[in-house]
């Protein structure tokens, strides 16, 4: 970092940043959608009368990918490359500011884009379910008609279960797993760099499909309504499959960083327990992502060129869809639930002032949940009148996943045996993972339950079901890790006080907002509906007003954020828990080289509490935690 | 050492408090749960979810008796550098646990399997479905498009009615189909829900068990005007559904004409941006 000459602002502007990336997206989008009018045939018979290219749109989109990629400076290296450049790993990493907008391959600058981004989109998502709760307070509608208020279910759906795929990884493993194992860096920190932007340009593209007319098929996209769906599906299909994209080079680079970086002595016995759950993941997304993409294209096809992979009519199977789609979408929760199971078993020990209790049985659970998730995806398909005679194995392959769930659920209730712990506000949102994920779990259960499931498929039992897992799960995991590791990203920590307010309303509002969702299903209330019969109406106020609550708590946590590291800036410790853990051993903030020298490893992170007194003539007091 | 015998306390707690609540749970909270005993399908899933709940409630209790002890018992309450005992691993402990969750879901998969052997506990099973109702049937065809359902009687001249009706206490075999996307058949109070898929047959099994009217609504997202797709449905006295169908051949008969045969499904020509 050179502290040299300071440019004027307008010559900073120039070069390979965002604003470029932007400005090349646009001229890339219109270049698209002026070549798709030149090449469509008359045989896509319905573009004459309904005026609608899809061919245009899709390679509009295409083209402006590229072009928001080539603007960033993605295409630099392998050109230069090409040409016969050098092979450098080299980047001029400018310092200041300019660097958030540019492709950095700074993996501590990434994690922060990352935060910033995913927040900024999982905002919208929200401000969606703000609206959706809003036109719900009436049995008939209210504020949007029918087709904008599928366009909001669908936008809150894909947005949420697309962009937080990458909600722990994007920022907190980009950041923190190179620190904790020892690393300068990721395995592949252009690759990573391009992961963050390609999301972005996911987000974006969704939200265009507001100028398209939205979508109607929430963010299943099921064929073959996928396939008469408006040109605004368009965007759906573009969306995943850039976020398939995304999340399948995450998924490498997580895997890749944490085989061949871990500093000497890091073996995998002592590895950290957040850097089994991003391992896991990655596995996941590498593994689930493609057969999305793959699909989607098909999807792509079907409606651009006239294939009929999904159409009955034509050969297809509509059945084939919800078979890729599951095949993809069971991993992808589980993508979204284990880096949680990472974080959280990550922190409790740092709270509870003990070892991780029963480590390997942890990461048993984790590596098993992520295998099984494989397994389960005909679940969703109970009804569906496929292949009846297979719904009991997949009825006791989905019990079966809670096994290794039980066992991560084992190591967090003996982490706390005989414990110290300190309530911490990281420590709050741990402890109230354990009960959401608990509730999501026994109502799972249900689910997995075949005749159980007949009566609740489809329905708000399922939506309460998936959502005390994914946001009682990942974004109470999301929120410990922002209140813990704020300290060593920003210097300065979030207050406490602020913290605990938010917390309590966050968790109060979450179950006074779907617990009644579990009642509301088992009467009869279907999802996506904008209608409903009128004897539902009180519990569904009931579930609006508390959904304002809960999403006015996130405006405390801005509030927070804003106060704290904005107003306040009262510096942070370098290590104000107190953790034994590598990241915490570094100065704050962070080098750009992270360690001078490879740190060498000789223990696992979680060395914590005093020895276990021995009792005459007894063997040492192990802790019993309850079976 | 004065350490308190914290497994027998956290043991009497659950013990107190799971004797108290599942009893409350299985026999007070669940017989008033829906989607009641109308039909052999729903009284069927009421069973399953009785049992469940009567599992799942002394495990919750455990979870959350430990969770609230060891949160309040456990608490630093000394020096702020105060530390835990540094306990690592038991395998007495988690031997148990697994065999125990493993002997639960053993369990929980064969007793589904076996309840689901009831005519396939009122799902939609396809056209060769595993579980049948067996001996004398009345086939339905519920007939999806967007965005209503109409019904085929083929037994009854193959008429086609706009209202679904059952005759009380005969064993209904429903034939799920749709004309254009994905749609689901569901009558909550029938226990029954079976996604219309076009061109194929979803076969689900009910016996109505008693005189009532119920709500109907498509459960699976099928577009523009998938929140209006809900019917009231009948279940009537045997005499009462014969007048009502013959009532409906009669006013019917042109259409019926004018229909194309009675057939498990229909090949639709896709419609491409109908809505
Ligand atoms: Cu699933
Ligand atoms: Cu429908």
């Amino acid at each position: 970092m050179s502290e040299a000459v300071v440019k004027p602002l307008w010559r900073r502007l120039i070069g390979f940043n965002l604003l470029s990336g932007i400005l090349l997206g646009i001229v890339g989008f219109y270049f698209g959608w002026w070549l798709g009018h030149q090449i469509h045939a008359p045989s896509l018979e319905y573009f004459a009368d309904t005026n609608q290219n899809d061919v245009a749109l899709l390679l509009g989109y295409l083209f402006a990918v590229i072009g928001f990629v080539a603007g960033l400076g993605f295409l630099n290296y392998p050109f230069s490359r090409m040409l016969g450049g050098p092979a450098t790993q080299a980047e001029k990493e400018e310092g200041g500011v300019g660097r958030y907008f540019t492709l950095c391959t700074d993996h501590k600058v990434v994690g922060i884009q990352y935060l910033i981004g995913i927040g900024f989109f999982f905002f919208i998502a929200g401000m969606n379910a703000m609206l959706i709760r809003a036109e719900l307070l009436r049995p008939s509608p209210q504020l949007f008609g029918a087709g904008n208020y599928l366009t909001l279910v669908g936008l809150h759906g894909t947005m949420m279960m697309g962009i937080m795929t990458s909600g722990i990884l994007g920022p907190f493993a980009n950041y923190f797993l190179p620190l904790m194992i020892g690393a300068r860096r990721m395995a592949f920190p252009r690759i990573e760099s391009l992961t963050f932007w390609l999301l972005m340009a996911a987000g974006a593209i969704l939200m265009t499909t507001l100028f398209f007319g939205g979508f109607p098929t929430g963010w299943t996209g099921y064929a073959p309504l996928n396939d008469e769906a408006n040109f605004g599906f368009d965007s759906y299909i573009f969306f995943f499959g850039l976020v398939g994209l995304s999340m399948t080079l995450l998924g490498i680079n997580m895997i890749v960083t944490t085989i061949t970086m871990r500093a000497p002595g890091l073996t995998w016995g002592r590895l950290p327990i957040f850097c089994w759950g991003a391992i896991s993941t990655g596995i996941l997304m590498v593994l689930a992502a493609p057969v999305l993409i793959a699909a989607l294209l098909m999807v792509a096809f079907d409606r651009s060129v006239q294939t009929s992979f999904f159409l009955s009519s034509g050969g297809g199977s509509p059945y084939l869809f919800q078979n890729l789609f599951w095949f993809f979408g069971h991993p992808e929760v589980y993508v979204l639930a284990l880096p949680g199971f990472g974080i959280i078993l990550e922190i409790l020990p740092v709270f509870a002032r003990k070892p991780l209790w029963g480590y390997r049985t942890a990461v048993a659970g984790i590596l098993g949940v992520a295998l099984l998730s494989f397994f389960v995806w005909q679940h969703h398909l109970f009804v569906s009148g496929l292949n009846s005679s297979l719904r009991p194995f997949y009825m006791f392959s989905t019990e079966a996943i809670s096994i290794p769930t039980g066992l991560v659920f084992l190591a967090g209730m003996g982490t706390l045996w005989r414990a110290k712990i300190r309530y911490t506000v990281p420590m709050l949102f741990c402890l109230a993972w354990f009960f959401n994920f608990f509730i999501g779990g026994a109502s799972g259960v249900f689910l997995s339950d075949v005749p159980s499931d007949v009566a609740t498929h489809g329905s708000f039992f399922v939506m309460a079901h998936f959502h005390y897992t994914i946001m009682g799960g990942l974004v109470f995991a999301f929120f410990a890790g922002i209140y813990y590791w704020v300290p060593k990203m920003f210097g300065v920590a979030l207050n406490e006080k602020l913290g605990k307010i938010h917390f309590w309303t966050m968790f109060i509002a979450f179950n006074s907002t779907f617990a009644p969702l579990f009642a509301l299903g088992l009467m009869g209330m279907a999802r996506r509906v904008v209608t409903y019969p009128s004897h539902l109406q009180p519990l569904n106020d009931w579930v609006s007003v508390s959904a304002f609550v809960l999403g006015a708590s996130m405006l405390i946590f801005l509030f927070n954020v804003v106060y704290s590291l904005v107003i306040k800036r009262i510096p942070a410790p370098a290590n104000p828990w107190d953790s034994h853990s590598l990241e915490w051993q570094l100065p704050t903030p962070v080098p750009v080289e992270n360690f001078e020298r490879p740190p060498v490893i000789n223990t696992d992170p979680y060395d914590y509490g005093v020895p276990p007194v021995a009792l005459p003539p007894a063997p040492p007091a192990e802790a019993p935690a309850p079976g | 050492m004065n350490e308190p015998n914290h497994i027998r306390r956290i043991a009497i707690a659950w013990f107190v408090l799971s004797a108290i609540l599942t009893p409350i749970v299985v026999a007070v909270i669940a017989p008033t749960l829906p989607p009641g005993d109308a039909t052999s399908a729903a009284a069927n899933q009421l069973f399953d979810d009785t049992l469940l709940l009567g599992i799942v409630t002394p495990i919750a209790v455990a979870i959350i008796v430990y969770f609230a002890y060891a949160m309040i018992v456990f608490r630093r309450q000394g020096e702020p550098s105060e530390e835990g005992v540094a306990t690592r691993d038991n395998r007495a402990v988690h031997i148990p646990w697994l065999a125990g969750t493993t002997v639960i879901v053993l369990f929980l998969a064969t007793f589904g399997t076996v309840e689901l052997a009831d005519a396939g506990a009122g799902g939609g099973q396809g056209p060769e479905p595993a579980f049948k109702l067996s001996g004398d049937v009345l086939p339905v065809q519920v007939i999806a498009q967007q965005w209503e359902f109409t019904y085929r009687y083929p037994t009854y001249g193959g008429v086609e009615t706009a209202h679904l009706e059952l005759p009380v206490g005969k064993k209904v075999e429903f034939h799920v189909t749709s004309l254009d996307v994905i749609h689901s058949f569901w009558a909550p109070r029938l226990g029954v829900k079976a996604d219309a898929n076009p061109g194929v047959d979803n076969v689900a099994f009910v016996e109505p068990r008693q005189e009532m009217s119920f709500e109907l609504r498509c459960s699976e997202l099928c577009g523009l005007w998938h929140g209006y797709m809900f019917d009231t449905g009948q279940v009537v006295s045997e005499s009462a559904f014969g007048e009502w169908i013959e009532e409906q051949k009669r006013v019917f008969a042109p259409a019926t004409k004018a229909l194309p045969k009675y057939s498990t499904h229909y090949f639709p020509e896709p419609e491409r941006r109908a809505g």
